[in-house]
């Protein structure tokens, strides 16, 4: 159907030259216009490009689906990391009966948060210190609160800054186990972190 | 004849120790021997509520640790042979003319009460205009000691107990010239919240009013204020509490540190508490009658200093310092200068010492102390520092004095869980005054102030 016009056209060309032929030969040749074959081609490449026009289009969209993809993947990624991080971040200290002087051992849990605070910048904590039911009352607060400062200073003294800590205590009013022996009192005497800002997306150090 | 009442009364404070692990729960120690102190016998009245009154009164009067209570074998019964030699036979009719104590006075056997054992007596009447009449006997001497019209609200009235232990305290001032302890209050903490019950047992009341975890309650030395603290945040608040209205003001120039255990000056122009930073716990006073003037009177900085309280005359404060390692019991000027150790211990043998509290008396100070591992506690006088532990039969701990200096509530799970208890340091007699777990860090509060619905 597409191709009807332009033979119409052609014919048309052909009828205008043979009717003035009266002044000019017949052999002169006439000049190059579109004929069946160029028409084709023409219409070859016109079909072609539409063709090319099309498959581009349809790279595009693949691509825009994959990127699309892409990101979705890399968000959903960039969520594990956080959820790891975070779960790395809550790891507890523990402390020895009436003590806030940090372990040989949990010093690598704090090196942890070390790293984790260097790697997000946009990241403030609060340290919260805390006791087992066999000291005083009243005094666990303060024990709680040397055990939340001996933590903080830890981190201090490696390079974090101090304005991104906080530091609280609850002394023994929140166990996590409420047992009455060493067992539960060994879980009991720990400092706890908490994200306070900037936990939304955070990078493995 | 007060003398003669006196003289048999122990003068000197009695070495109370809880020693006996065979009496445990009831009376303990070796120093309660009944019989030198003066009996009583509340006798039945007749007339509304009197019934009530006299089981209150009797109760109070047993609870003051300073009367044998006889207990009649079967109170009427003996009470119409009591009278019946001295009055003519009653009718209920009759019952009417009987009004006023003077009536009853006449009436009562006192040879009969004597030989029962009874060096003081007390009756109750019903009198005109809804008003009674409490008479005090001086049995030994035969005659009346006191006789007061009380005018007691209705038995439905919640002011009604607190009326009549009122009373029992003006029984107790007539019989024996001191202040009784019936008509006080214990404040406790109990899941986060304030509670507030009478020394008797009696009317437990939830005071705090918010959902945050409360700790540490005070009082105030009019007995009209309470001090506490909430966490807020991670943060401890301050609050003072009128006793009255229920109404409560955030104590100024706190909210932002861990503030804790509150405690009144004298004049309560002050509050002396507990503040945690970074730099560790000191004792801060705060100025609550204007508002203002934070002072910090401890520098702890490798240390921490805690739990103050004042002693009654508003010059000394003692309080907890771990400056040696452990936490001890010091003293400082309420200015914070002049600070020393108060109650001696041996380095690197006694145990964490905590909770301090100033017996109103000024003559003591009560704390616990860690001995092999758990609380007991212990007084000491201030005087001679002398220290003596007080109980050795499970964990105990939070002494609060009563306004007599002699009474004390504690924290103690000697039956097996942790609850109040009362003891009396004279005779070692202990009774529980709560038998809930979890209840702990009781407040005793002075004597309490009349209100106009109660007053005798």
């Amino acid at each position: 159907m597409k191709r009807l016009p332009l033979l119409l056209l052609g014919g048309l060309a052909v009828a205008a030259v043979a009717a003035c032929g009266g002044k000019k030969p017949e052999t002169t040749p006439a000049p190059a216009g579109p004929n069946a074959d160029s028409i084709a081609a023409a219409e070859k490449a016109r079909a072609d490009s539409a063709a090319a026009a099309q498959a581009e289009a349809d790279r595009r969209a693949k691509e825009e689906a994959e990127r699309r993809q892409r990101i979705a993947d890399s968000l959903a990624a960039m969520g594990h990391t956080t959820e790891a991080v975070k779960t790395l971040l809550a790891t507890m200290i523990h402390f020895d009966f009436d003590k806030a002087n940090i372990r040989p051992g949990d010093a690598a849990i704090l090196d942890q948060k070390v790293s984790i605070l260097q790697a997000n910048s946009g990241l403030r904590i609060r340290l919260s210190g805390h006791c087992d039911e066999r000291g005083s009352d009243e005094y666990n607060l303060a024990l709680g609160n040397r055990r939340a400062t001996a933590a903080k200073q830890y981190l201090v003294s490696h390079g974090i800054d101090a304005g991104r800590i906080e530091t609280v205590s609850y002394g023994e009013e929140r166990p996590i186990d409420p047992g009455h022996n060493e067992e539960a009192w060994a879980k009991n005497r720990r400092d706890e972190t908490e994200i306070l800002a900037g936990g939304d997306a955070l990078k493995q150090p | 004849m007060l003398m003669g009442v006196l003289s048999v009364y122990p003068s000197h404070r009695l070495a109370a120790q809880d020693t006996s692990a065979v009496d445990r729960g009831v009376r303990i120690g070796l120093t309660y021997r009944p019989g030198v102190r003066p009996g009583m016998v509340v006798l039945p009245g007749r007339g509304p509520a009197l019934d009530s009154v006299r089981a209150i009164v009797a109760r109070d009067l047993d609870y003051s640790d300073r009367f044998e209570l006889i207990t009649l074998p079967s109170g009427d019964s003996l009470r119409v042979t009591a009278i019946a030699p001295a009055a003519p036979p009653r009718s209920p009719a009759a019952a009417p003319a009987r009004s006023g104590g003077a009536a009853a006075a006449a009436g009562l056997n006192y040879p009969l009460y004597q030989a029962l054992g009874a060096d003081f007596a007390v009756t109750l009447t019903a009198a005109p205009a809804d008003s009674q009449v409490v008479t005090v006997h001086d049995v030994t001497g035969g005659g009346v000691r006191r006789e007061f019209r009380v005018h007691l609200p209705a038995l439905t009235d919640p002011g009604f107990r607190m009326a009549v232990h009122r009373l029992s305290d003006h029984v107790i001032e007539a019989a024996l010239g001191v202040g009784g302890i019936a008509a006080t209050r214990v404040l406790f903490v109990m899941d986060g919240k304030v509670y507030s019950i009478d020394q008797d047992g009696a009317d437990q009341r939830m005071v705090s009013s918010s959902d945050h975890a409360a700790m540490s309650p005070s009082w105030a030395a009019d007995g009209r204020r309470f001090a506490y603290m909430e966490f807020w945040e991670g943060h401890g608040r301050l609050f003072v509490q009128d006793v009255a209205s229920g109404k409560r003001t955030a104590v100024a120039t706190t909210g932002q540190a861990l503030d804790f255990t509150p405690a009144f000056s004298p004049d309560a122009k002050t509050l002396a508490f507990s503040r945690a930073t970074e730099e560790g716990t000191d004792v801060y006073t705060v100025n609550i009658k204007d508002g203002c003037c934070l002072q910090r009177l401890t520098v702890g900085r490798f240390y921490d200093n805690l739990s103050p309280t004042y002693s009654p005359d508003g010059q000394r404060i003692a309080f907890v310092s771990t400056r040696a390692g452990l936490p001890q019991i010091y003293a400082m000027a309420a200015d914070g200068t002049d600070q020393q150790l108060l109650a001696p211990f041996d380095y690197g043998a006694t145990g964490s010492s905590n909770a301090p509290e100033w017996s109103p008396d000024g003559q003591s100070v009560a704390f616990h102390r860690d001995v092999g591992g758990t609380l007991q506690v212990f007084v000491l006088d201030v005087r001679t520092r002398a220290v003596r532990q007080l109980t050795s039969v499970g964990r105990n701990e939070d002494p609060t004095w009563a306004p007599d200096s002699r009474h004390m509530a504690f924290v103690s799970d000697r039956s097996g869980y942790r609850q109040l208890w009362i003891i009396d340091l004279e005779t070692g007699r202990i009774r529980p005054l709560l038998q809930k777990s979890g209840a702990r860090l009781p407040a005793w509060s002075p004597r309490l102030p009349e209100t106009a619905s109660s007053t005798p």
